[in-house]
């Protein structure tokens, strides 16, 4: 909502600079968007054109002669066709600033001969001077405006664009800035003039205004107007709505927004004689009814919508449009203006439904009072007899089914201070109150009752004024406490928790977080996913994605760890390690999707040398594998890898990882085919893991394990086993002896002069008894068990 | 059989070849040698029990006295050999303090991660506890139990990703615009006092710019009790602020409208820039807006079954992206989520 300061003024005397009087008003929840200072012309001065001699070289051009005060005269060189003696002009002297009249850009005015003829200075268009698009012919001023002032004076105008909030259908419009700018400054309202004298019929009798939906329509106000010229409307109208941001079209349409700006109440002219039997009907639409609007667009209807009806067709979709059949046009001579009241939410309704926004369906659908219908047709009629030589019929016709009660709030000092934490004086809250036009009466000994203004359709509660009182105020000025009271029993969050944790362990690993979209398309899915799955469980998809882009919930982050590695390939070979944590959502019948707690893990690229470059082995499966366990090491879980076929993955590469028996993700060297979908050079291994798979093994508390004072005995123990055989398998049964407190392996050879086929496998075995020092003897018995077992199970020897 | 001349020669010999062991195993090697379970003077001493007892003392004590200057030798050869070879290490084998070590994988957290855990910090220690809502919502909670009906004109304010799935000709599934949507189920679940915050993503149906995405983060408090009032909200967030941006910030607040609160404020913090004076990037008003509040309109207490009369709660809530933006002086909120390497490696 664009406010000129000019326009406000006649409403309320603005007695503080714009700056700080749009700073109180957003203090104030008032909010001021933007400050536009229209008009900051230098070198620019009213001036009166005194003699219009002929170019002695161009038909189309003329030589005025510019008193531009101070007896001073200029000739200058001008190509409007609209200029004549006695106009009042703007004046640019050389050296102002302009926009240019053909490019639109700016442009400093030069000495220049035009056709043989030099020019001192330029009379200006309205494009010219910034204030529209008009270049056909020079701005022709007020004749009251004083030659040689500078235009600022005259012209210049400071434009407040408000970013309102939707619960304040009264702001928008100028009355209603106006009397928060009263409130705020101590100032007082004057509201504009509804008085005229009622020359013509009655109009009872001339028009008959029938309800059919009175749920939708409280209120429909019809005024009738005879005998109208219709023509351009006065030239400060113009100018105020052009400041306003509006069009000026003719004096009966800009009346009508002119006053829409002024109190917040939409009108609409129809030509009357275009009325069948004069007979408005405001009703339903019948569904698949069409109707072309006054923009030329066509429309079909539903009978969710309301429509405004002479006695044989529509002629408007209330509240938004109104119909091309019954515009006022230049032979109108009868109009019937309509003020109505209507029912917001189905407004709105109406107006998403057709995709036609107006300025009128933005205020109906916020819920305008039922009191400014007949304020805002007096104006309009007062308006169109003074501009549009219109002769006001006598009366009104209004019909008022839907009569809201009058607004009355008590609020009680209890109330006041609880919600406030301060108690604020009878005297302070009645001020404020009276200032925004409340009535306010205190009914001793601890409450106020509260009459609400009509136009503050947003005030039914105690709390609503309690803001009233607080805004006003200022929130700043009002006391400040801390929290005392009971903290609330801790709700552990072991979801989060272990997220964090997880978390934590990834970028201790030397992983970079990431984070990625939630949503994505399905060709992304596609790459990762195997074409059966996205059939069998499609993902979730978004009605009105933003772009094809955005489409689909994501039910992996494969593709985004991927995507994200790719577009941080920077044509090297540098070790690149990313993990994201977050939701997958798998869809469920008729319910909200499973959101899957979930880590992604990628690495790709070389091991650092001592220098940090990017020489040592390409990183994979066991890259990978070293980041993921170093997160069940921070997590005090062993995880089992069960070697696995997964889509995507890289097979005789890739694994399960089960935790406690349980399958809670999987991790492998990336699909080459699938590396390539991506435009990624180089290897990449990947890891993911489900957290809610791993919630239940978390085991927060440590149980304490006495340190042995025992020696444990070390040993080497090196075998020989089929290629085929998992270390791990080996690991297992070396660890199921009770002698044996730790194993691990530290060799993988085969080749010469292992037997092809085979493999040797080294381990370093540390013994050790519960009570007692273990003898030699003892663990060359146990380790003859171990090998024993090893060769029964595994076929596997002693390497010699 | 030792005699005097033995132990002479043996610790002549054994005092050359001290001098010629260089290095710790050389040394090691003399004393296992000489002195060791099967040393050479172990081996005279044994050949004692063939002498008389006399004999025995006289060549035993001188045996004894050997063993123990041959020990000291060894003690003084190895104290040197040790001081030469640091003196080696001090003069030959000096470091180059200026190289680098060999390098140690360096992971950081993503900015947002590590923005929302100082929030979270800073409200903990205030006594919220998080509590998290699912990011695919009923429209119920995230719009009509918040007071934003079917065709109120305040659901512009949230922009709306729909998922395509219709129930009774509608569509009542939604990514969740704001995290406030968790604000019910928990007053669905817990009775007063709560004092809870709610981090979480949400989407917004909006063209993305240098200061809009269509996901981010947000994070919600709610406190219900006995008691509260708008001065313990201005306090909370007073204090909040002032954790997060610096205590000598000015904290300040104006009049705003969220459906969910009544009173309704946005919290401001003085603009970075220019202090206050006003400027281009607080639009001339010298506050930054940092996030929206209010005390939680007594419909919405009543609808979780509480007595409005009773208790009164407030509420707030804020983008991470933004305090983020802020505090690190990011100009471009596409930053967060394109995941650049060279943005992300900085934090």
């Amino acid at each position: 909502m664009r406010v000129p300061l000019r326009w406000l003024s006649e409403y309320v005397d603005l007695v503080l600079d714009p700056e700080e009087l749009a700073r109180r008003l957003t203090t104030a929840g008032v909010e001021v968007g933007e400050i536009i200072s229209a008009g900051d012309w230098q070198n620019i001065v009213v001036g009166e054109v005194v003699k219009l001699d002929k170019h002695p070289n161009a038909d189309r051009l003329t030589l005025p002669t510019v008193d531009i005060g101070g007896g001073e005269q200029r000739q200058v060189v001008c190509g409007a066709p609209n200029i004549a003696v006695g106009q009042k002009i703007a004046y640019a002297a050389v050296g102002a600033r302009l926009i240019d009249g053909h490019s639109g850009e700016p442009t400093v005015l030069r000495k220049a001969k035009i056709r043989g003829v030099e020019s001192q200075g330029m009379v200006c268009s309205e494009k010219e001077l910034g204030l529209g698009e008009a270049h056909e012919g020079i701005l022709v001023l007020s004749p009251e405006a004083p030659t040689g002032a500078p235009l600022a004076d005259v012209l210049g105008d400071t434009v407040f664009d408000f970013d309102l909030t939707p619960n304040r259908p009264d702001l928008f419009s100028m009355l209603g800035i106006a009397r928060e700018v009263a409130a705020l400054t101590g100032q007082k309202v004057r509201d504009p003039s509804i008085q005229y004298e009622e020359k013509g019929a009655a109009a009872k009798g001339r028009a008959k205004v029938s309800i059919a939906d009175p749920d939708l329509c409280p209120r429909y106000v019809g005024a009738i107007i005879d005998d109208v010229k219709i023509g351009p409307s006065p030239d400060w109208m113009q100018e105020r709505l052009t400041a306003a941001g509006l069009r000026p079209i003719n004096n009966i349409v800009d009346i009508t927004n002119y006053v829409m700006l002024e109190t917040g109440q939409p009108l609409h002219a129809f030509d009357y004689d275009r009325l069948a039997k004069h007979h408005i009907i405001v009703r339903r639409a019948e569904a698949g009814e069409k109707m072309e609007l006054i923009d030329g667009s066509k429309h079909t209807l539903t009978n969710e919508m309301l429509l405004i009806a002479d006695a044989e067709r529509s002629v408007a979709v209330a509240g938004v449009m109104g119909g091309f059949d019954s515009e006022v046009t230049k032979e109108t001579k009868t109009v019937l203006l309509e003020a109505a009241n209507f029912n917001g939410p189905n407004i709105r309704r109406t107006s998403q439904a057709l995709k036609v926004r107006t300025d009128a369906s933005t205020r109906f659908e916020k819920g305008l009072s039922q009191h400014l219908p007949p304020i805002a047709a007096a104006r309009a009629v007062k308006l169109m007899v003074e501009h549009a030589g219109g002769r006001a019929a006598k009366g009104v016709i209004d019909v008022h089914p839907g009569k809201a009660k009058e607004g009355r709030v008590t609020v009680t000092m209890e109330r006041l201070v609880r919600v406030l934490g301060m108690e604020p004086s009878t005297a302070r809250v009645r001020e404020i109150l009276t200032a925004l036009g409340f009535g306010a009466r205190w009914m001793p000994p601890d409450r106020f009752v509260v009459r609400v203004p009509y136009w503050r359709t947003d005030v039914s509660i105690a709390d609503d004024v309690i803001e009233e009182i607080a805004r006003i105020e200022g929130y700043d000025q009002l006391p400040t406490s801390q929290l005392r009271g009971e903290i609330p029993e801790l709700v552990p969050q072991p979801r989060r928790d272990l997220r964090e944790r997880v978390r934590d362990a990834l970028a201790d690993a030397g992983m970079q977080e990431i984070i990625t979209y939630s949503l994505t398309d399905l060709e992304s899915l596609q790459k990762v996913l195997p074409k059966e799955e996205l059939a069998v469980a499609p993902p979730l998809r978004v009605s009105n994605p933003l772009s094809r882009q955005w489409e689909y919930a994501r039910t992996t982050l494969r593709h985004a760890l991927l995507d994200t590695l790719a577009s941080n390939l920077r044509g090297d070979q540098s070790l690149i390690s990313l993990f994201e944590m977050a939701c997958v959502y798998l869809p469920r019948e008729d319910d909200l999707p499973d959101e899957v707690e979930m880590a992604f893990g990628v690495v790709s690229g070389r091991e650092p040398d001592r220098w940090g470059r990017p020489t040592g082995e390409p990183a994979g499966f066991y890259a990978a594998k070293s980041r993921l366990d170093h997160v069940f090491s921070a997590l005090r879980m062993t995880a089992d890898y069960r070697e696995a076929k997964e889509s995507a993955y890289l097979p005789g590469r890739t694994a399960e990882v089960f935790v406690g028996g349980d399958r809670v993700g999987l991790i492998g060297e990336v699909h080459p085919q699938v590396v390539e979908r991506f435009d990624i050079g180089r290897e990449v291994a990947m890891f993911e893991v489900n957290l809610d798979a791993l919630l239940p093994h978390v085991s927060e508390i440590v149980h304490f394990q006495p340190v042995s004072p025992y020696p444990a005995v070390e040993e080497d123990l090196a075998i020989v086993v089929g290629e085929d055989v998992p270390a791990g398998r080996v690991l297992e049964l070396i660890r199921a002896s009770n002698l044996v407190a730790n194993v691990s392996v530290f060799d993988v050879y085969s080749g010469d002069p292992i037997a092809a086929g085979k493999k040797s496998l080294a381990f370093a075995i540390s013994y050790q008894a519960e009570g007692k020092t273990l003898s030699d003897a003892e663990v060359a018995k146990e380790r003859g068990r171990i090998v024993e077992r090893l060769q029964r199970e595994l076929d596997a020897e002693l390497r010699a | 059989m030792a005699s005097d001349t033995d132990i002479q020669q043996l610790e002549a010999a054994a005092l050359k070849d001290l001098d010629a062991a260089s290095d710790i195993a050389a040394l090691e090697e003399w004393r296992v040698g000489y002195l060791g379970r099967k040393g050479r003077l172990t081996g005279l001493l044994r050949g004692l029990s063939s002498l008389s007892i006399e004999e025995r003392r006289t060549v035993g004590r001188a045996a004894n006295e050997l063993k123990e200057r041959l020990e000291e030798a060894h003690e003084a050869r190895r104290h040197a050999v040790e001081e030469a070879r640091v003196e080696q290490v001090i003069v030959g084998e000096r470091r180059d303090v200026t190289l680098p070590g060999p390098p140690l994988p360096r992971g950081r957290l993503h900015p947002i991660t590590q923005t929302m855990r100082d929030i979270v910090a800073s409200l903990s220690g205030m006594g919220f506890q998080v509590a998290e809502g699912p990011e695919i919502e009923w429209d119920r909670y995230n719009f009509e139990a918040l007071r934003i009906p079917q065709d109120h004109p305040a659901r512009d304010m949230w922009d709306t990703l729909w998922i395509d799935y219709e129930k009774d000709g509608r569509r009542p599934m939604l990514m969740r615009t704001h995290t406030s949507p968790n604000q019910i189920r928990v007053m669905e679940q817990r009775e007063p006092p709560i004092r809870i915050i709610v981090p979480g993503k949400c989407y917004r149906f909006e063209a993305t710019d240098a200061t809009h995405e269509w996901m981010l983060t947000q994070v919600e408090g709610l406190a219900v009790d006995e008691g509260i009032s708008l001065a313990d909200l201005k306090g909370t967030l007073a204090e909040f602020a002032r954790q997060m941006f610096g205590r000598d910030r000015k904290v300040g607040f104006r009049c705003d409208y969220f459906p969910f609160v009544e009173p309704g404020m946005e919290c401001r913090i003085d603009c970075f820039i220019c202090r206050g004076d006003g400027c281009r990037t607080c639009h001339h008003s010298g506050w930054i807006e940092i996030l929206g509040a209010g005390m939680v309109h007594p419909e919405i207490l009543a609808n979780a079954g509480y007595d409005p009369e009773r208790y009164t709660g407030f509420a707030f809530g804020m983008g991470v992206e933004r305090i983020a933006m802020l505090r690190y002086g990011v100009d471009d909120i596409r930053h967060f989520y394109s995941n650049d390497l060279r943005f992300l490696r900085q934090f």
